[in-house]
C-alpha cells in the first residue's frame, strides 16, 4: 500500500519570526534573526551572538493555561506547542474534545535534549539535598518526548505520539517517518516538527569545540555567512518547526488547503567510516542519501528545480554542493537553484529540518525562491562547481516545481525529502 | 494570622490547581481534593511546596499523606505554625 501525502498545514517559531506571517516576510526581505546575546558575553562566551524566537509572554497565554505555565521553564516546549498547535490550526483541524481519542492522528515531533533549564533548576535542587521540591513536572519538561507528549494531550491524538532524536537531522526524519506512516495506510493525518532549546547550555558545548565564529559579535547580523567565503563556522539557533502530513484522501475529503506534496525521501548513515566521523559527513553516504531519495520520489535527478541545504555556514558548504552535484549528477548552469536560511536564522540544531522544511514549503505558497544572505563573497571552490546565477541574493520569482531538502547531522546521518508542488494528476 | 485568612490563602493556592470543570466556589472545608475537586495526585504534590511556600513550613511525607481534605490541609498548616 503507498499512498499520495499531501502537506496540508505548517506552523513555525524562529529567530527571524514567530507565526507564518511574520516568518515569511522575513524569508522575503531576508531579516535576520541572529542577535548579540548579553547572557552569553557574560558568561565568557567566544561566540555571543545566537538565534532565538521572541516569544511575547501574552502569546503564552494563548497555547498554556496558567496552571501550564507555573513552572514551566522548557523554552523547546514553548517554540514546539506554539508551532505545533498553529500548524494544525492551519491545517484546519481542530482540538479533539470529544472523549474518544483521535485513532488515526499522530505525532512525531523531534528534539535533541529538552528541558535544559527546567534540567539545571532540578539538578540544583537535588545537589542541595532538596529532591522534594522539584514539583510535579520535572519529567515531563526534561523528557526527550515531553514535546511530543504535551501536543498529544493537547490535540487529543490516538496514533502514534512520538519523539525523533537524530542530531541536526531530526527535522528531516520526521518528516520522512510521518510520510511512510501515513503513505503505508498506519495513519490518516500526522503532526511532524522538531524543537530545540535556547540558552548557554544547549550552545556551550559547540562554542568550546570551537567551531563557531568568534569576530562577529558587534555584528551578529553578518555573523552566519553560508557559501561564503568569509563563512567561519554555524550560529547557534533555536525554535520549531511544524508540519501537517495527511493522506491526499483525508486531505480532500476535508476539503484541506494544500500546502504541496511529499514524493518520498531517504534517510542513512555514513557509519562514521571512511571520511566521515562522529561530526564530518561520509561524502560516499551523503550522495546516496540524495541519489535514493530521488529515486523512491519516483522523479528524475533533472525534475530538481530548487535545493534548501544543509549549508551551515562552516568550511564543509563547499563539499555539501559536491555531493548534491555528484548526486545529481548536475553542475555549473545546470544545477538547480539553491539556499540556506541558516544565513538569517541560524542553525537551529534539532529543529534546523523542520523550520527549514517549512520556509522550504512557503517557497510554493509564493512562488519564489528565496534569498540567500551574507553571501555575496561566494566561495571560490563552490563557484568551481556551480554558477553563480543557481544562488539567489535577491528573492527570485521563479515558481518551484519540486523541491529537494536535506539536513545531515552529527554520528553521520542523512535525511533528503522530495516535496513537489501540488497537482491533482 | 486569622483562620479566615489562613483558609483563604489556601483557597487561592488551590484555584489554579482544579481541573476546567469545577469551580472556586466548589472548594469547601471538607472538599477532598482528589475526590471531590478533581485534582490529580501529581499536582497534589504542586499544592504541598506551594503551601510551605506562602506559610513558610515545611512539610513531611507523613504530612502529605495525611492531607487528603482542604479541612487536613489546614489542620497540619495550624499544627506547623503552632510550632514555629
Amino acid at each position: 500500500m503507498s499512498r499520495r501525502v499531501v502537506i496540508t498545514g505548517l506552523g513555525v517559531c524562529a529567530p527571524n519570526g514567530v507565526g507564518l506571517t511574520d516568518f515569511t516576510n522575513a524569508l522575503l526581505e531576508g531579516k535576520s534573526g541572529l542577535r548579540h546575546q548579553p547572557n552569553l558575553e557574560k558568561l565568557g562566551f567566544g561566540c555571543q551572538v545566537a538565534g532565538e524566537p521572541l516569544v511575547k509572554d501574552n502569546l503564552i497565554d494563548n497555547y498554556f493555561t496558567p496552571l501550564e505555565r507555573r513552572g514551566l521553564n522548557a523554552t523547546g516546549i514553548v517554540y514546539g506547542v506554539i508551532a505545533g498547535v498553529d500548524a494544525w490550526k492551519d491545517a484546519g483541524l481542530e482540538k479533539n474534545t470529544t472523549n474518544e481519542p483521535s485513532w488515526d492522528r499522530g505525532i512525531i515531533f523531534g528534539t535533541g535534549i529538552l528541558g535544559v533549564d527546567k534540567f539545571r533548576e532540578a539538578i540544583h535542587l537535588i545537589d542541595e539535598g532538596n529532591v522534594r521540591r522539584l514539583g510535579s513536572t520535572s519529567v515531563v519538561q526534561t523528557m526527550a518526548s515531553g514535546i511530543s507528549a504535551y501536543l498529544g494531550g493537547l490535540l487529543g491524538c490516538g496514533n502514534q505520539v512520538t519523539t525523533n532524536s537524530a542530531a541536526c537531522t531530526t527535522g528531516a526524519e520526521g518528516i520522512i517517518m510521518a510520510y511512510d506512516r501515513i503513505s503505508q495506510g498506519k495513519a490518516e493525518i500526522m503532526l511532524t516538527g522538531s524543537c530545540s532549546d535556547s540558552g548557554p547550555y544547549v550552545w556551550g558545548g559547540f562554542d568550546a569545540m570551537r567551531i563557531l565564529p568568534r569576530s562577529y559579535n558587534d555584528n551578529p547580523t553578518k555573523a552566519s555567512r553560508p557559501m561564503s567565503a568569509t563563512a567561519a563556522g554555524f550560529i547557534p539557533g533555536s525554535g520549531a518547526g511544524a508540519l501537517v502530513l495527511e493522506s491526499l484522501e483525508s486531505a480532500q475529503k476535508r476539503g484541506a488547503h494544500i500546502y504541496a506534496e511529499v514524493l518520498g525521501g531517504e534517510i542513512n548513515s555514513g557509519g562514521q567510516l571512511g571520511e566521515g566521523s562522529m561530526t564530518a559527513p561520509n561524502s560516499i553516504a551523503v550522495q546516496r542519501c540524495i541519489r535514493n531519495a530521488v529515486t523512491n520520489a519516483g522523479i528524475d535527478a533533472s525534475d530538481i528545480d530548487v535545493i534548501n541545504g544543509h549549508l551551515t555556514a562552516t568550511t564543509k558548504d563547499g563539499l555539501e554542493i559536491e555531493n548534491w552535484s555528484k548526486a545529481l549528477g548536475r553542475n555549473h548552469d545546470d544545477f538547480p537553484y539553491i539556499n540556506s536560511f541558516k544565513g538569517s536564522v541560524g542553525h537551529c540544531l534539532a529543529a534546523a529540518g523542520s523550520i527549514e522544511s517549512v520556509a522550504t514549503i512557503l517557497q510554493f505558497k509564493e512562488q519564489v525562491v528565496f534569498k540567500n544572505v551574507n553571501c555575496d563573497d561566494i566561495h571560490p571552490e563552490i563557484l568551481k562547481l556551480i554558477s553563480d546565477t543557481c544562488i539567489p541574493r535577491e528573492t527570485n520569482n521563479h515558481a518551484p516545481k519540486v523541491i529537494a531538502k536535506a539536513s545531515f547531522g552529527f554520528g553521520d546521518v542523512n535525511a533528503c525529502v522530495i516535496f513537489k508542488s501540488f497537482t491533482k494528476e | 494570622m486569622l483562620k479566615e485568612e489562613k483558609y483563604q490563602k489556601l483557597k487561592d493556592i488551590i484555584k489554579i490547581y482544579l481541573p476546567e470543570d469545577v469551580a472556586v466556589t466548589d472548594i469547601e472545608q471538607d472538599s477532598h481534593f482528589m475526590n471531590n475537586l478533581n485534582i490529580n495526585s501529581a499536582n497534589l504534590v504542586d499544592i504541598v511546596l506551594d503551601v510551605e511556600d506562602a506559610f513558610d513550613i515545611r512539610l513531611e511525607n507523613d504530612d502529605m499523606d495525611k492531607m487528603q481534605t482542604v479541612n487536613d490541609a489546614m489542620a497540619i498548616i495550624d499544627a506547623k505554625l503552632a510550632e514555629k
